[in-house]
């Protein structure tokens, strides 16, 4: 006989509530980051500069700014991921470790949305300040 | 109280170093590195967004000896992170953990993480203005 309750054993999450979620998202996000980061790199290395004129006439093309915004996007997400388990590692008091991972939360947040907005204003054209 | 010392797990210290142990030291190492090429990478998109001034601003900084010194460190963190990263999802799918494959896996990943690396520096070298 199962000491667990049937509810328990139907969602089958053990006692780290959350199953392989969090290993699977970094394994999906690694297999997407292949193509977009390999496109980042050989455009700008195949770009015929890298001054302000063509970076940025380089990234207001459609498609380049949508693959852009999916690369920081997608980078931001594994790499927190990533981030998440070296402090869940080495941080190891419980108070130190909810504060230091709410404070990791908050900037990648603000670094993932800082890019994502920087492409959308070139992508949009906004009024330069 | 114990009289004799009780027996430890082997510990750092006195842990055989081998491929299979420094390379997961090394994936995690360039993993968080590129956590910080992340915030850099937002950084540039954000002076490419606010205009040729801003810009001007963060290229000058990569252009400079220590900010290309700095790229080429990313460059080689990167792709070994992602041959690498290639090699765990190989393990994952539950394929290449023979002896004989793991270290073959691994001395690919390093030493084609550095000839990339200086194909890429290779390639900027005569680009650099």
């Amino acid at each position: 006989m199962s000491l667990r309750s049937p509810l328990s054993r139907v969602e089958g999450l053990g006692s780290a509530k959350d199953g392989t979620k969090h290993w699977w998202a970094q394994r999906v996000t690694a297999v997407a980051l292949i193509p977009l980061t390999l496109w980042f790199l050989i455009s700008l290395l195949t770009l015929p500069g890298l001054n302000y004129e063509t970076v940025h006439t380089w990234l207001s093309v459609p498609i380049t700014g949508f693959l852009a915004v999916l690369l920081v996007a997608v980078l931001t997400y594994h790499s927190y991921l990533g981030t998440q388990v070296i402090v869940e590692d080495y941080v190891t008091s419980n108070g130190m470790k909810i504060l230091s991972l709410m404070v990791l939360r908050f900037l990648y947040v603000l670094a993932g949305g800082a890019g994502i907005f920087a492409v959308l204003r070139v992508a949009f054209g906004f009024p330069q300040l | 109280m114990s009289a004799r010392p009780r027996p430890t797990s082997p510990h750092a210290g006195i842990y055989r170093w081998q491929i299979g142990n420094t390379l997961s030291i090394l994936h995690r190492v360039t993993g968080a590195a590129l956590a910080l090429g992340l915030v850099a990478l937002s950084y540039w998109l954000v002076c490419l967004a606010g205009g040729p001034e801003s810009y001007v601003s963060a290229a000058r900084f990569f252009s400079g000896p220590i900010g290309l010194a700095v790229l080429l460190g990313w460059t080689f963190a990167f792709l070994f992170h992602l041959l690498n990263g290639v090699r765990h999802l190989f393990w994952d799918a539950g394929r290449g953990f023979e002896r004989t494959q793991r270290h073959a896996s691994g001395w690919a990943a390093v030493l084609g993480a550095i000839a990339l690396t200086l194909c890429v520096a290779a390639w900027v070298w005569p680009r650099l203005s």
